[in-house]
């Protein structure tokens, strides 16, 4: 075995590695051999730190130095100054794990503080490419404790006692699931992940599998065991090429060690998983399209019942759950259903990991307990609202979801009071809108995409969200009238009641929550004909104030000639030839150009 | 895999190539490591601390490099922290002095003052 002194790990996320981190990490190994250290220190790449907004993020153990932003051409510094000569380079550590002098540990970090990491535990601190990192870290210690300990039923009822919920937006009871699938009576069954994540924004699956893919491995063995099935399959996206790649290599890593295949622990249970990938299609994340779509049909959901449980996967009985409620299962084994449940509330015990974006200062990925409130997971861990902007609503759970506003942000963050107020805990996704949102282009935005990701089987999603975007439209345009906002709540409510499938039933959500809180803001769209927050560019006209010193600056700029003006004379803009592309505004050192 | 016994060794094994990352209370071995340190032969002491802890499962010990201590003339120096107790300063080391430091100091516990700076500066 080699030893080293140093570990030099390096995030491997899907953000981190956009901005660079695979360079950053060949620089560094050839870096480090150049230097003869490559004997002492170890480069790893783990998966993601959950705070992309400072990425790409690089951590030097023992000393647990948090560099973040690191560019390429600081890869020379990190080398020749820290891991040669023992300096910590101050001027690349994140500023808030450093304070008089001292290093802080990334626990200490106001982002992480307020976190509990259950599902995320490994991810930043283990390489996922390697099983036996995963496995010094309790890994496949669970699938050993019930393969040769436990009985199907034991397994079935620590999960029910610890109360675990579906993560991928549901909320059903886990345990609940694979009783009825351990009930059915089928000759095969089949265990299938459900890795299909659409939500835009959303990437708490993707990172999972990319940081911690052995977690979800094990946990679909033991889900196996318990309700009796002998194959399994992840259904996952092809967008997703990092998590797909690491989940592969993980697979014929358990598959080598014997941790998957025939005759695991020699207990006579044998497990067979397979990748199945997906073309991107949102409606397969519905587990009856998703079904459809692995049989090698078109991804078109079925009515239920019949449930997968009793016909699933080729007419078998079928357990299917999201990643990261598979994530949690060999903790609540190994720890035990009472630990478990002494996490979140009492109805929605365990934590939740959600996708942080929109206009928030640390855009990234955190996992709270249940219960924890959105102020907390907005202004403790998020950072709050850049450049001094007021905070509007925050939208839960994509396209399916709704938004809550600035009022409801004592909310604790659970199943039950979110769907309260009209939004859901949905699969995670988090986006944090502030005043210069429009909430009109918001649920406009949301309804274009699931026009485009309905399947087209049932006519009250297929016509009735295309009829709601037209309105929408037309109200952003300043062509509404009253009576459209009235047709856009009753036609909301009867695509809700009348689609066949989970998507079809929540794409209206995003409308009417916006119509429930944002009302005004419809009706100043239509009797106003104005944008409140200036986002619907055709309601409103760029004008140059007395502001203006006439430093021909906007005038050079505009891509269509629409500014007249002397120079240290006023200008004007010709609004019938102005396009309404913001780039004078972003140019002009005055501030002296507005729209409204 | 054949048992929870087996897995349960290749844990042990994985664990001591990543307990690094932890963060632990335990000794702390630091190496002076600038330029005067490198040219003076701080590196093949360093190396042995290493090779020692590892080799004796010194779980507790961390073993690592710092910047220029500041008596350049007396370098390689490798300072040891032990928690509760004053930091010891060796000065002048070498490889042999470094097995000697891991066997009395670190694990019998008895400082070795022939090798400290107060010793030297006699």
């Amino acid at each position: 075995m080699d030893i080293y002194r140093s570990h030099v790990i390096i995030c491997g996320g899907t953000g981190c590695t956009s901005s660079n981190s695979d360079k950053i990490e060949e620089k560094m190994i050839n870096n480090i051999k150049d230097k003869n250290l490559d004997k002492e220190v170890k480069v790893v790449r783990t998966g993601c730190f959950g705070l992309c907004e400072a990425g790409p993020i690089v951590v030097v153990y023992p000393e647990g130095a948090f560099y973040s932003h690191v560019k390429l051409k600081d890869v020379d510094e990190i080398v020749n100054e820290h891991l040669l000569k023992g300096r910590i380079v101050e001027r690349l550590l994140y500023k808030e794990a450093f304070s008089e002098g001292k290093l802080k540990s990334v626990n200490e970090i106001d982002f992480y503080k307020k976190q509990r990491r259950i599902v995320l535990d490994n991810c930043g601190v283990i390489n996922p490419e390697d099983i036996d990192e995963y496995i010094a870290y309790d890994g496949y210690m669970a699938l050993g404790k019930v393969l040769t300990e436990m009985r199907p039923l034991d397994v079935i009822n620590e999960i029910k006692k610890s109360g675990l919920r579906g993560r991928g937006g549901g909320g059903f009871l886990t345990g609940r699931k694979w009783e009825l699938t351990y009930n059915a009576n089928s000759d095969i069954k089949y265990v299938i992940c459900n890795a299909d994540e659409g939500d835009p924004g959303a990437f708490m699956d993707r990172s999972i599998l990319e940081g911690d893919p052995h977690a979800v491995i094990e946990a679909m063995a033991i889900a196996a065991y318990a309700v009796g099935a002998n194959n399994g399959y992840v259904y996952i996206r092809a967008e997703y090429p990092i998590a797909v790649r690491r989940l592969q290599i993980a697979i014929d890593q358990a598959k080598e060690k014997g941790l998957l295949g025939e005759n695991i622990f020699e207990t006579g249970f044998n497990f067979h998983l397979e990748i199945r990938l997906g073309a991107g299609a949102f409606v397969c994340g519905e587990e009856t399209a998703l079904i459809s779509s692995i049989e090698g049909k078109r991804g078109m959901p079925n009515n239920k019942p019949p449930y997968p449980s009793d016909k699933g996967l080729w007419n078998k009985s079928s357990l299917i759950n999201n990643v990261e409620t598979f994530a949690n299962i060999p903790k609540i084994i190994l720890k035990g259903s009472d630990w478990f449940r002494e996490i979140g509330t009492e109805k929605s015990p365990g934590t939740k990991v959600f996708a942080l974006g929109g206009k928030i200062k640390n855009t990234g990925l955190v996992e709270i307990p249940m219960g924890t409130t959105l102020r907390e997971v907005i202004y403790d861990i998020g950072g709050g609202i850049p450049n001094n902007k007021e905070f509007k609503a925050v939208q839960t759970g994509g396209p399916s979801g709704g938004c809550l506003t600035a009022d409801l942000i004592e909310t604790p963050i659970d199943f039950e009071s979110l769907s309260t107020f009209g939004s859901m805990m949905g699969s995670g996704g988090m986006i944090i809108m502030d005043e210069d949102n429009c909430m009109v282009d918001i649920a406009r935005f949301f309804i274009d995409f699931t026009v485009d990701e309905s399947c087209g089987k049932c006519t009250p999603c297929r016509e009735g969200t295309k009829r709601m975007l037209e309105i929408l439209e037309k109200i952003t345009k300043g062509k509404g009238e009253l009576e459209d906002i009235d047709n856009l709540e009753s036609l909301a409510n009867t695509i809700k009641q009348a689609s066949l499938c989970g998507l079809g039933q929540t794409a209206p959500n995003p409308v009417l929550s916006t119509l429930k809180y944002f009302r005004e803001e419809y009706e100043a769209h239509v009797i106003d004909r104005t944008c409140p927050t200036g986002t619907c560019k055709d309601l409103l006209s760029f004008y140059i104030t007395d502001e203006c010193k006439g430093c021909t600056k906007c005038s050079k700029a505009c891509p269509v000639d629409a500014i007249e003006g002397k120079v240290k004379q006023k200008h004007i803009i010709d609004r019938d030839k102005c396009i309404k592309c913001g780039e004078c505004i972003s140019q002009c050192p005055f501030d002296a150009i507005i729209k409204k | 895999m054949k048992s929870l016994e087996e897995l349960k060794k290749i844990r042990q094994e994985a664990k001591k190539r990543v307990v690094l990352r932890e963060n632990r209370e335990g000794i702390r071995i630091v190496v002076g490591m600038a330029t005067c340190g490198i040219s003076a032969g701080a590196r093949p002491v360093l190396m042995t601390l290493l090779e020692e802890t590892k080799k004796r499962n010194l779980e507790d010990v961390t073993v690592n490099q710092t910047g220029c201590i500041g008596i350049c003339r007396l370098e390689p120096i490798v300072e040891v922290y032990k928690p509760g107790e004053e930091k010891v300063t060796y000065v002048d080391m070498n490889e042999e002095k470094a097995r000697n430091v891991i066997a009395e100091h670190i694990v019998n516990g008895n400082v070795i003052y022939d090798y400290t700076i107060g010793a030297y500066e006699d």
